[in-house]
């Protein structure tokens, strides 16, 4: 098939970007999305021209590295997957495709396609652990027995990838979505009680310094995370909240 | 051999750990505060290994390419990590998990550090309850397991089929917190372009600041490498994009042993190759192994009437099926390990019983399972009389719950539903078991350099088994390495900060922009993925899932011609001096162009056949790999003399006193 594609491109931080049109013939069903993006650049290279630079490593969907605005939606049209496993089965002959970055200000562009996402991660170092000593002796694992039920709850909250699609996804910019999955997978569990005031005081705390927006419950962030996290760790996590504001 | 000293403390088996421990120098707490640690790799082995030494109080540096150490590719193993906790009552034992683990690994590694890694196994259970990582339960609460091929116990531990991740998340977790306290510095989006020696130690790093293109120096008393394994040298593989080599590898060129390359695991459930545009190939976990059966058709002539799509596979009949695990072997059946696995489904399509278009597919096939489950469901909720439809979608249920996330994985890329229609499956590159040689103490050839995880070669021997990758990175980083590397910083206490205003530093430095600019002088036409692709091709060619002389002579020459025509005309757009992701590629490439010559040597020298590595030449009239004890029982370690085919070979013999060295059976 033939697609019409515009691709944001920008130089670095500190330049302004604009929408590049290009061309590209040859494209099959079965190609993942960005493998149809490394054929535009192996083109772009035999012409003597700058690819489009783009984060991607494991390819399968797990890495939460890929992070692209397709058509408006991050990681495109289809649901409950990123961007390297979308297929371009889901795209017709002749389409016009809009590719941009994520768009927020705590996720500043790098370069082309590619942003600055190190905001999540020093949300995560206000408080997204259990304080113990690894090299220390825990206790068995069996002597604390766990609810199947919030246990299973607790991991769904975990499998969050950290992609950034809920900021890239919600109008104003908010990494609430994110934030409360860490909070409520601990939460959840017997082990996390002890830390939690603290822990989701500082994490919502680092959360607002980094920039992100409010929450004003639209529910985007749940419909275009490839994971799909519940709303209901938002929920969770403004009651944790409120337990540690109450507590002092 | 003097030089290969595997430095295995004394006594019995059972209590070399406990005794080393005891007897190697300490580091007193005021002192560790003035010891650097750099660590390249912030996977399982690099991130717990971080998070551990700064909570012992040594100042760490990590340093990894991608953006967050959250996503290292640890992040994508699936099934499960291996522990002897026994809980499952079926027998298991330290000394099993040691047995099985030296057996499925052929008996090519090291008896004493596989019997610590099946020691220190059941600490990271506890390790990681405490830390939170939520792992699968039963309804009593207790945490459940599975099975994983090659053992006969139930000792897997597993969170879905995003144990890895879980496992991760939990060591990144743990680096968060040593950030937050300010003992860890975490350098993101750097790669290290080479290693510098001081006075022969490993004493710092040159690193490309991959966003300014800036190159930096960093300097520390002891540096660690948990940078994964080299499967990219394939081009198509279940690693990751980024994947590389690079540090280990200029670590080899500076001293380093490289051991046992040859040793790749290529994986018996991958989703097959559609075409020539395909960029990577994805795992289907071998936890699927515990309830899908794999078969072809019996009849060459149903098989090519599947491959032109006038049959289906539902439409065969059991009688027609050929479900040759378990025809060849009866005990292990569908949970061979990988590498007989592998093979078995190569000799099927070899001999035209492949069942999709290319030919190279066998079917994995839940609908066993599924009926079962099923049935069982029914039975357990008072259902009576209930037809095949709804037990089917009960079965479904329960598929569903324990491999939901691959089910839907394998639909998103092949766009059929497995629950209905056998997954087609097909062997990748997927792990090596070979890396840079250590000691006991995870200390390679050059004093000061440690290799962490599955950039050492030490606990695998020539296949690894499931679920035991998660198991050794972890060993290594939370329980094995903050011990060891202690012995060699006791000697630098009084060293004090390590200048990087050196003429080591200045050379290695030069080292590395002259190497950028001659990559970015090339004035051909090809881009690097041109030449991958085509290092990718011969290596799977002539030195994947069978290897003979011929073709490893063949594979040896046509890799040192590519690396010639790469280094001269390899087209780089851009500029070193800024973001630039040909730029990375291509340093990458350029040491798989040299790592993969020396694989091939490897390969060759090697005149037997063991786990992964299987040479035609060398096979029992079954077919089954043929070893050669009285010749080949070492670890070969090749040490870098200048071209990549010079390399000098390094022996280290391997000695069996705890396990009876016999052929590896699992008919």
């Amino acid at each position: 098939m033939k697609l019409y594609l515009k691709i944001w491109r920008q130089k670095n931080a500190s330049t302004k970007g604009q929408m590049v049109d290009y061309t590209l013939n040859g494209v099959e069903s079965d190609m993942s999305f960005l493998e149809m993006l490394d054929i535009l650049n192996e083109e772009l290279i035999s012409k003597g021209e700058e690819p489009v630079e783009f984060d991607h490593d494991c390819r399968e969907g797990i890495c939460g590295t890929c992070s692209l605005m397709i058509n408006g939606r991050p990681h495109g049209p289809d649901s409950m997957i990123t961007v390297c496993q979308l297929h371009m089965r889901s795209f017709n002959d002749g389409d016009e495709i809009v590719i941009e970055p994520w768009r927020a200000k705590a996720f500043p562009v790098i370069k082309d396609l590619i942003v600055d996402r190190t905001a999540f991660d020093r949300i995560q170092q206000a408080g997204g652990y259990i304080s113990v000593n690894t090299s220390g002796r825990p206790v068995d694992a069996n002597a604390i027995p766990i609810e199947k039920d919030m246990a299973d709850k607790s991991f769904n909250a975990a499998t969050c990838i950290g992609c950034g699609a809920c900021v890239a996804a919600c109008k104003n910019a908010s990494a609430m979505l994110f934030t409360s999955a860490k909070v409520s997978q601990f939460a959840l569990l017997p082990q996390g009680q002890v830390e939690a005031a603290e822990r989701v005081e500082n994490m919502v705390r680092q959360m607002d310094l980094e920039g992100f927006g409010n929450c004003t419950n639209t529910g985007a962030c749940e419909i275009e995370c490839p994971k799909g996290i519940s709303l209901e760790n938002i929920a969770r996590m403004n009651r944790e909240y409120l337990f540690a504001s109450v507590k002092g | 051999m003097g030089v290969l000293d595997s430095r295995e403390p004394q006594g019995p088996l059972a209590n070399k750990w406990t005794n080393h421990k005891n007897e190697i120098d300490l580091v007193n707490p005021a002192n560790k505060r003035n010891i650097d640690i750099i660590i390249v790799g912030t996977g399982l082995a690099g991130g717990s290994a971080a998070a551990t030494l700064a909570e012992l109080g040594y100042n760490v540096k990590t340093f990894c390419y991608q953006d967050s150490p959250r996503r290292a590719h640890s992040i994508a193993a699936q099934g499960g990590v291996n522990a002897a906790k026994n809980y499952q009552g079926d027998g298991d034992s330290v000394y099993r998990l040691f047995y099985d683990t030296v057996k499925g690994g052929d008996y090519r590694s090291r008896e004493s550090n596989v019997y610590r890694l099946a020691e220190v196994s059941t600490n990271i259970i506890d390790q990681c309850v405490a830390q939170g990582v939520p792992f699968a339960r039963e309804y009593g609460g207790l945490l459940d397991n599975r099975s994983f091929g090659g053992v006969l116990v139930s000792r897997t531990f597993y969170a879905k089929g995003q144990t890895g991740q879980q496992l991760l998340l939990g060591a990144y977790a743990a680096m968060n917190r040593q950030i937050q306290r300010g003992k860890i510095k975490s350098y993101t989006r750097h790669e290290m372009l080479d290693l510098v020696l001081v006075d022969g130690k490993a004493r710092g790093i040159i690193a490309r600041d991959l966003v300014s293109g800036e190159i930096e120096r960093h300097s520390a008393h002891a540096v660690v490498l948990a940078t994964g394994g080299y499967g990219n040298l394939f081009f198509l593989s279940t690693y990751c994009m980024g994947a590389n080599v690079m540090a280990a590898w200029k670590a080899h060129k500076k001293g380093a042993f490289f051991a046992n390359p040859c040793f790749t695991q290529i994986h018996p459930t991958c989703i097959p190759v559609s075409g020539d545009h395909q960029s990577k190939l994805t795992l289907m976990s071998e936890s699927l192994r515990n309830d899908g059966r794999i078969w072809v058709p019996k009849r060459l002539e149903d098989a090519q009437a599947i491959r032109e799509g006038k049959l289906k596979p539902t439409q065969l009949g059991e009688e027609e099926r050929d479900y040759y695990l378990e025809r060849r072997y009866p005990a292990f059946g569908n949970l061979v390990p990988r590498d007989v696995a592998s093979r078995a489904a190569k000799e099927r399509c070899d001999a035209g019983f492949g069942v999709n278009k290319t030919g190279e597919a066998v079917y994995l096939d839940f609908s066993a399972a599924i009926m079962r489950y099923g049935r069982e469901k029914a039975l357990t909720s008072g259902m009576k009389d209930v037809d095949d439809n709804t037990i089917r979608e009960l079965g479904e249920k329960i598929v569903e719950a324990k491999y939901g996330n691959l089910f839907q994985m394998y639909e998103k890329i092949v766009d059929e539903n497995p629950y209905k229609t056998p997954m087609m499956i097909y062997p990748a590159v997927h792990y090596t078991m070979g890396g840079l040689w250590v000691d006991y103490n995870l200390q390679t050839t050059i004093p000061g350099c440690y290799a962490a995880g599955e950039a050492n070669f030490s606990d695998h021997g020539a296949n690894r088994l499931g679920a035991s990758a998660l198991m050794q990175g972890l060993a290594d980083g939370y329980f094995v390495l903050p011990y060891t590397i202690g012995d060699y910083l006791s000697d630098d206490i009084r060293t004090g900060p390590i200048p990087t205003d050196s003429p080591e530093f200045d050379a290695a430095e030069k080292n590395v922009t002259d190497r950028l600019q001659k990559l970015m002088s090339g004035t051909g036409i090809h881009s690097v993925d041109y030449y991958h692709k085509k290092l990718g091709k011969i290596m799977w060619n002539k030195c994947g899932m069978s290897r003979n002389a011929k073709e490893l002579k063949e594979a040896i020459k046509e890799i040192a011609e590519l690396r010639k025509d790469f280094w001269e005309n390899v087209k780089i757009p851009g500029r070193p001096d800024s973001k630039n992701q040909e730029l990375e590629k291509a340093g990458r490439v350029a040491d798989f162009l040299e790592l993969g010559e020396l694989f091939a040597k490897d390969a060759l020298e090697r005149n037997e056949s063991c786990g992964g590595h299987f040479r035609e030449e060398y096979q029992t009239p079954e077919g089954e790999a043929l070893r050669d004890d009285e010749n080949f029982k070492f670890v070969s370690a090749w040490e870098y003399m200048g071209e990549p085919n010079d390399a000098k070979l390094h022996k280290e013999d391997l000695v069996y006193e705890n396990i009876k060295v016999k052929t590896r059976s699992y008919k």
